[in-house]
């Protein structure tokens, strides 16, 4: 069976390339070597978000490069970078507030609400709704909605009102996390008793056993049921 | 998606066996069981993979031919003639790697005062740290404890483990988990506040945390955020392409700017390796679920420096990568699919090992279905798989779990119009983690004074095999360790180090003697995907 072949345009340059490529393996095919614009290759990283156009479409579309397939005239452009502003802070400091998103990202107040930012999460993220939610001081929602955001930057990309939304997004989930989520209070316990050495002998005598030892005590162990 | 008769038939199949599956008890292997079943499936006891290192501190030493052609490979400098005498950075700490334990140690050393600066080859936050799904684990549960943690974490490295740095790993745990809360890491929590915890392979109480499936990537941009918010001085694309040395000691590097093609000389007190793992080597062949970047330099940088590797000659696959559809092949399936209930099923329908055995005997089991047992799923493009049946989970728990507790497996699938909440998924073994690395003490340090290493690149901790969620806490754990001992050493080191190539001179020279080189230079930097015919033309006009 012929390979089937679709013609894809890089930046406006076309080459031909096998239809059941990715975009970034289609344009390894071509003779391209990433430097930017390549990760994880497995869409956690956020380094190749694309902008593309099919022909007879005046629509922009974007896509991971890694997970999207190429298209029959497809003309695409990664766009690796984005000089989005990122505030600093002390997260300690803050209060899980709108005000401490608009202190830092007055630019939220600007928001058009046209959803533009929605339209170019290629997570299919309800970006302006997070958006609107740090607006109204609902963090916890803002911090919920935007937790799979890989900040790869096409929202703020495309944003009329020059928002930078992934990094209001990390923001409130940081806030979420630290100031209104409750604490876990075990885990402070048990870092006391860490610190009060009250495991240091039975570790210590596990140190000390030989192989044959300590594989008895690990073929016996107790399996705590799963859930 | 398109599936093939054969598909479609064994998926009837696997849908008329669940109903027994949900309540069928699988035993676990017992010790004979689970060595016959490594040592006749396992790729690393298949002797093929490997050779014997001709130089080095590690010489003689069983490592896969894919690490061993880098060892044993040329520095592109000409230690006798490069010139060092411009320095373009000078600094108490480098670190060397933007992923979790690079990150870690930047914060903690500059907690301690010392002057960061932190180097890597691609963006900060690149590594195999963000693309970490399932979990973080420490044992901070009433019916666990830091010595059950540790049981398990020697068991699980079949006893090979180094036993200081498996009571690091464990003792920092809790305080690990606390210092990522306290940052604002978004754990999965009960209204309470206690830690969502399940169980991994080969753990004996659920101790695995997380953040959704996207646990890496949480921490990750939590960590870099804070890197960022406190100033940390970083330099991205420009990979350390050498250490420096005054002969002995460590006193600086060379990084090399990749996108202006020049090189430029850091003079540091102490230098902290934190350069990932190697799965873009495709040892044996296997396709990886690591990222890009993760070519083992740090380890070339670091033998070539003179420290000893350890447990090279294991590498982890995971059991789980995808096998179809093609575009996804080598990619995770995260091992929380296995831990909420998901089950491994051949062809026929049927169950064939437990599914929470540790990593190295499902991949043997899936591989053994496969190959001798025939009971494998042969996809379009030719591979051999077994499913995972992820309907058995939304069995369990309720419809709308995996969506909800796997966002990101379920969307990888959506993509290419598979419903994991509908349909098994096909998976073969992967390439995943370098069990081994460069030799280390507790605090990070290596055998060569004011070199310290942290997360995949160093060694030992995981003995011969890492258990699910130890690496995410490794990183952190050793990351922060080594941190705040280069932080330290170089506070007392008051002139500035000598700055040389000579260890380079002495490596280039054992080389030579053994005639091992050809005319392979590393580290490899990046990994080439492109089609020989179009490498065949290449010229060389322009870098």
């Amino acid at each position: 069976m012929a390979e089937q072949m679709a013609t894809i345009y890089v930046m406006g340059k076309a080459y031909e390339v096998p239809s059941d490529l990715t975009i970034m393996k289609a344009m390894e095919y071509a003779g391209y070597r990433f430097l930017r614009g390549c990760g994880c290759r497995g869409a956690f990283c956020g380094a190749c978000g694309t902008v593309y156009r099919t022909q007879d479409d005046y629509r922009l579309k974007v896509g991971l490069a890694c997970q999207e397939m190429v298209q029959d005239d497809m003309y695409l452009s990664e766009i690796p970078f984005f000089p989005g502003n990122k505030a600093n802070y002390d997260v300690e400091d803050l209060k899980p507030k709108a005000e401490a998103v608009l202190a830092h990202y007055p630019e939220v107040y600007r928001c058009l609400a046209c959803n533009t930012c929605t339209k170019a999460c290629p997570q299919d993220i309800e970006v302006m709704e997070y958006i609107q939610a740090a607006l109204r001081g609902d963090i916890a929602k803002a911090a919920d909605l935007s937790f799979d955001c890989l900040m790869c930057g096409l929202c703020a990309a495309r944003c009329p009102a020059e928002i930078v939304q992934y990094n209001v997004a990390l923001l409130c989930r940081r806030l979420y996390s630290r100031h209104i989520a409750p604490e876990a209070k075990h885990l402070e316990a048990r870092v006391k008793e860490v610190r009060d050495g009250k495991f240091d002998k039975e570790i210590a005598s596990l140190k000390a056993m030989d192989q044959r030892e300590i594989a008895k005590l690990y073929d016996a162990r107790d399996i705590e049921p799963g859930d | 998606m398109y599936y093939t008769k054969e598909m479609k038939d064994s998926m009837q199949r696997v849908a008329s066996t669940r109903e027994f599956r949900m309540t069928q008890e699988l035993p676990l292997l017992d010790p004979v069981q689970k060595v016959d079943l490594l040592e006749s499936y396992h790729p690393d006891f298949i002797e093929d993979v490997f050779r014997k290192l001709k130089v080095g501190p590690s010489k003689g030493t069983l490592t896969p031919k894919e690490f061993a052609d880098l060892f044993e490979a040329k520095s592109v400098l000409d230690p006798e003639g490069f010139d060092l005498s411009t320095v373009d950075y000078d600094v108490d700490v480098l670190v060397v790697g933007g992923g979790g334990a690079g990150a870690a140690a930047a914060l903690m050393a500059q907690e301690q005062g010392a002057g960061v600066l932190l180097v890597t080859k691609l963006r900060f936050g690149d590594a195999n740290t963000i693309m970490a799904q399932g979990g973080i684990q420490g044992a901070d549960k009433e019916n666990d404890s830091p010595s059950t943690h540790y049981l398990d974490v020697f068991g699980g490295g079949r006893y090979f483990n180094d036993p200081d740095l498996v009571e690091a790993l464990v003792k920092d745990a809790p305080e690990v988990l606390a210092w990522l809360e306290k940052l604002g890491v978004m754990f999965d929590k009960d209204s309470d506040g206690t830690m969502v915890s399940i169980h991994g392979g080969g753990t004996s109480r659920r101790r695995m945390h997380a953040a959704r499936d996207y646990t890496g990537g949480e921490i990750m941009k939590t960590l870099r955020d804070e890197a960022k918010n406190r100033g940390i001085d970083v330099v991205e694309f420009s990979p350390v392409y050498e250490l420096i040395t005054d002969g002995e000691t460590v006193t600086g590097a060379v990084l090399y700017n990749m996108e202006t093609y020049d090189f430029l000389v850091v003079r540091a007190k102490t230098v902290i390796l934190a350069t990932g793992g190697a799965g873009r080597l495709h040892v044996a062949g296997f396709p990886t679920t690591n990222h890009y970047g993760a070519t083992a330099d740090g380890l070339v940088l670091g033998y070539r420096a003179g420290v000893p590797l350890e447990f090279m000659d294991t590498i982890q696959y995971h059991p789980t990568g995808a096998a179809y559809p093609e575009q996804l092949l080598g990619q995770l399936v995260t091992e929380k699919v296995r831990g909420l209930g998901g089950q491994l099923v051949n062809t026929d329908g049927n169950r064939f090992i437990y599914e929470l055995e540790t990593r190295d005997v499902e991949a043997a089991a899936i591989i053994r279905e496969c190959s001798e047992r025939k009971k494998g799923i042969t996809t379009p493009s030719g591979y051999c798989a077994v499913w995972l049946d992820t309907l058995v989970i939304e069995e369990k728990h309720g419809a709308g779990t995996i969506k909800e507790r796997l966002p990101a497996m379920y969307r990888q699938y959506q993509r290419f119009d598979i419903d994991m909440a509908k349909e098994p998924i096909l998976v073969y073994p992967t390439q995943h983690y370098q069990n081994g690395g460069l030799k280390i003490r507790p605090d990070g340090e290596t055998t060569i004074k004011n070199l310290y290493a942290a997360g995949e690149v160093a060694g030992g901790i995981h003995g011969r095999n890492r258990l699910m969620g130890n690496s995410l806490l490794d990183v952190v754990v050793f990351g922060r360790r080594a941190g705040i001992a280069a932080a330290e050493r170089a506070a007392t080191l008051k002139t500035p180090g000598k700055l040389t190539l000579d260890h380079l001179k002495r490596f280039h020279a054992e080389l030579a003697e053994v005639g091992a080189a050809d005319n392979r230079v590393a580290p490899m930097l990046l990994p080439e995907y492109r089609r020989p015919e179009t490498i065949e033309k290449k010229l060389p006009v322009l870098p």
